[in-house]
């Protein structure tokens, strides 16, 4: 988390799969995550299965797999959580190398790990390969409500603004010879906060008018976007959880 | 468009002045009071700029003009139709307001929806909207980056898509709230040409005097939330005692009588 | 703690979703009231403010608080939401955030998306939210009250979260951790960043008050303004007068109805301090060995940026912990923690409805189209 945000996931090259309209993307991966999250652990192979077929997908989305490798990075802390797992949890213990572990604790990790890792992996393929206004017109097609859409997308449009802001307040900090080290300095940073609060919502104000001023009664006019998907970019987009559905049956009937 | 205010037109329009002001006095939630009771006229098609320096409330005056502000006491009238809750949308549609940071202004993802949005909320949809949308850049030469998103437009760009954004709405009188800030030269001169060529009714807040001088044969002051001057930009600027008790300073070397100044 | 796949079952997920969905569409038709819709269209205000507030939110969590020796932590910023804007415009704010986090960061699973708007959403923002409201009724009316509330509001949101989570883990949790044992873990490390959390919201809110105390939601009370008419001397002079004020004072109209209420608030807030002081005091007794997987773990959000390099996991030992003792208490203080939400959310409804009632004496439920809009 933290800093990791600033960075940009979206890698912008020309591939089938960045060809493919949003909300499509989004449905498929969404499908696939719930697939993997109702595969039962004890079915080694079929995790293997899903991330074979999601290599396939970055392969063909010519993302760069370091890329995608470095940005997966976030999910570290759960890793290490997950390396937590068999030593504290309950139930008949298996000694390796010397340490005493659970064995439903390994499986619970396993679990965790493999789970969270093909859903990290699914997001961040999605959001490598979707530009930030197409997925939040993605997810405006797959019917979030318009006002929630509106916020997502003042949220979007501003973060870099605000993020800005904040950082300019931290470069005048540092200039005046100012530098965090501990809690000693918390006072500081948090009337930071509190002025970037006021900032943010004066800001928010002034937006508000602006659109007032321009006839803005509460709802957005309609994007201007391309159409509805056709079939076969459904179809297309399909391909992941329908693969994935196989090997969730399959995993369940062994 | 207006039908429903067509009888707020008496029927010689061009009489009827685009923008009155009576008697407004505004007060902030915190207590703060702006405006002490003012009082002005434009009339069509003329181009005036609003002087002050920083806390005399202009931009408290302008909120009002488009009925974002509603007066404590006093009156707001454009073209004939009242500043009231009734013809908000049509008020909102005549005066078209460029705010002073265009990252306020423009907050749609790109700068074709966002010239867009005006007409599209007073109902204007396909091929007339796409008519309207590229005629605004058009006037302000910025055709060519429709597809772009604000935040990657230069300062000067940006300030010109948020003039389109306004225009776009075909407004009656023009509000621009310090138009040539954080503007380089050649940015500022590209926006004067922009605007002395528009065939709208202008008002301009500004404390760019040059500027002023350039632009608006005719100026007010606003000073302590009251009107206290207006005449030609020439006569203000030159005198010098007007122009030190509102903190209002001429760039060095500048004398305002050696200028040609536009007639009104 | 951004739950990612695979962690709660896929049922409870579910679950989870519907009530995020929910607690989503209360809150979109809450934060129109909460931000004032400005001159008569209802609502207007809601997407450009909340969408500022939530790129706040965004931006603030990437604002680190350096806590000792290179490791930092950052706000989480639900009660400072909450306080600031209130509590619907605060779940919407703080779930925008970890939908866009989720879509476009890949930080917290798709499927765990309701479990995470549910339990760092809905529930940080509502416990701080009753909480804050109920302290402002017993402390007294000055600014020093409003710093001490935020600092308790968002001291017991977190580890209250941190119990929703172990609810939540307990119903549909992936492995057999005893209860006793994620419980130990999460509140306790959850009561340190607490601690955090409430001197960051406290000073945040502080720096709010001075500057612009209308922009804090729930203290937004005392404004009046009397218009004043000076002469221009273009017009001919007139004697100074004193137009008819917009808004007139209504203090003094409120303060029976505000005293009746009194009694309910304070028997209200003595449940709330007593399920406060039992988490606290449950947290600080625990055995040592708690506190070791508490402060050590990575599961909590504080440590996760370093949990890796910073935590020696080889030398790992968790010895045996007084499991009995630890699940004895366990279901008292989840009651605690449930009767506290409970108790919060009483009492939002209890002041919604009075307020419906004597609607007109309530500066919130009134506020003027124009008062709301600023320079």
């Amino acid at each position: 988390m933290g800093a990791g945000h600033a960075h940009k996931l979206y890698k912008d090259v020309r591939s089938p799969v960045h060809a493919l309209p949003a909300h499509c993307k989004l449905a498929a991966v969404f499908c696939f995550v719930v697939l993997v999250v109702v595969t039962p652990r004890e079915a080694v192979w079929a995790f293997g299965a899903y991330a074979v077929l999601l290599a396939a997908v970055a392969a063909v989305s010519r993302v760069p797999p370091r890329h995608l490798l470095t940005r997966m990075a976030i999910e570290v802390p759960f890793v290490a959580f997950a390396v937590l797992l068999p030593l504290v949890a309950e139930g008949e213990r298996v000694t390796v190398l010397g340490v005493s572990l659970s064995e439903s604790g390994l499986w619970g990790a396993w679990n965790v790990l493999a789970k969270g890792t093909l859903g990290v992996a699914a997001s961040v393929l999605l959001a490598s390969t979707t530009g930030l206004n197409a997925l939040l017109l993605g997810l405006a097609r797959l019917r979030m409500p318009p006002l929630l859409c509106q916020i997502a997308t003042f949220m979007v449009r501003y973060a870099d603004v605000i993020s800005e802001e904040m950082r300019r307040m931290r470069t005048a900090r540092v200039s005046r010879g100012f530098e965090a080290r501990g809690p000693r300095h918390w006072a500081v940073l948090a009337k930071s906060a509190g002025s970037l609060f006021i900032r943010s919502y004066e800001r928010g104000e002034r937006v508000h008018l602006a659109m007032l001023s321009r006839g803005y009664t509460g709802t957005m006019p309609p994007a201007l976007g391309d159409g509805p998907a056709a079939r076969a970019q459904w179809a297309r987009s399909a391909a992941l959880p329908l693969a994935a559905l196989a090997i969730c049956v399959t995993g369940w009937t062994l | 468009m207006d039908s429903v205010n067509r009888a707020a037109y008496p029927a010689d329009g061009a009489a009827v002045p685009s923008l009155e002001v009576r008697g407004l006095a505004y007060a902030y939630p915190d207590g703060h009071q702006a405006l002490f009771g003012v009082d002005l006229t434009v009339e069509r098609g003329r181009r005036v700029a609003l002087l002050g320096p920083n806390g005399a409330g202009k931009t408290t005056l302008v909120l009002h003009l488009n009925g974002i502000l509603t007066p404590g006491a006093g009156s707001v009238t454009v073209a004939g139709l009242p500043a009231t809750r009734a013809n908000l949308a049509e008020i909102r549609r005549r005066v078209g307001i460029v705010f002073q940071d265009p990252d306020d202004q423009l907050f749609m993802p790109t700068v074709r929806e966002d010239v867009a949005f005006g007409p599209a909320a007073a109902g204007l949809r396909g091929a007339q909207l796409q008519e309207r949308v590229e005629e605004a850049l058009e006037r302000v030469g910025m055709a060519e980056h429709a597809h772009r998103a604000p935040h990657h437009l230069s300062f000067g760009q940006r300030r010109r898509v948020a003039v389109a954004t306004v225009l776009a709405s075909r407004p009656e009188i023009l509000v621009l709230d310090e138009p040539s800030s954080n503007l380089d030269p050649a940015a500022r001169r590209e926006l004067a040409d922009l605007l002395g060529a528009l065939d709208v009714t202008v008002l301009m807040v500004t404390h760019d005097l040059p500027y002023a001088l350039q632009l608006c044969p005719r100026s007010v002051v606003l000073g302590d939330g009251v009107l206290v001057a207006d005449g030609t930009t020439q006569e203000l600027l030159s005198d010098a005692e007007l122009m030190r008790a509102h903190r209002l300073e001429l760039p060095f070397g500048f004398d305002p009588r050696s200028v040609t100044a536009p007639v009104a | 703690m951004h739950v990612p796949d695979g962690f709660i079952d896929a049922p409870v997920s579910a679950g989870t979703g519907v009530l995020a969905a929910v607690a989503v569409a209360a809150s979109l038709r809450g934060a129109r009231r909460e931000l004032g819709g400005g001159l008569g269209e209802a609502g207007e205000r809601t997407a450009p403010l909340a969408g500022l507030v939530a790129a706040f939110i965004f931006a603030v969590q990437m604002l680190n608080f350096p806590v000792a020796a290179g490791t930092s932590g950052h706000l989480l910023g639900g009660a400072l939401a909450a306080i600031l804007v209130g509590p619907c415009t605060g779940v919407l704010c703080v779930s925008v955030v970890l939908l866009l986090q989720g879509v476009l960061f890949a930080d917290g699973g798709l499927t765990a998306l309701g479990t995470n708007i549910t339990d760092m959403g809905v529930v940080t923002v509502l416990v701080a939210y009753g909480l804050f409201r109920a302290l402002l009724r017993v402390l007294p009316r000055r600014r020093s009250a409003v710093t001490v509330a935020s600092f308790v509001a968002a001291l017991v949101s977190v580890p209250a979260a941190a119990v929703a989570f172990t609810a939540l883990y307990a119903l549909g949790g992936t492995t057999d951790v005893s209860l006793g044992k994620v419980f130990a873990a999460m509140v306790g490390v959850h009561v340190l960043i607490g601690v955090g959390e409430a001197v960051i919201t406290a000073a945040t809110v502080g720096a709010v008050v001075a500057v612009r105390p209308d922009l804090v939601y729930a203290a937004r009370d005392r404004l009046s303004v009397r218009l004043e008419l000076r002469p221009s001397p273009l017009a001919p002079a007139d004697e100074p007068t004193t137009a008819a004020p917009h808004e007139q004072e209504s203090a003094s109209a409120k303060a029976p109805s505000r005293r009746s209420a009194r009694s309910l608030w304070l028997a209200g807030l003595a449940v709330t301090v007593v399920c406060a002081g039992g988490l606290s005091f449950y947290a600080s007794a625990s055995p040592d060995g708690l506190e070791k997987v508490a402060a050590d773990n990575g599961i909590d959000e504080k440590a996760e940026d370093h949990a890796a390099e910073d935590s020696p996991l080889a030398d790992y030992g968790v010895g045996d912990i007084a499991n009995a003792r630890l699940s004895g208490g366990l279901a008292g203080v989840i009651g605690a923690g449930a009767t506290l939400a409970v108790g919060s959310g009483v009492f939002v409804v209890l002041r919604r409805r009075r307020r419906g009632v004597d609607g007109s004496a309530s500066t919130e439920a009134q506020q003027p189209a124009d008062v709301s809009t600023e320079r």
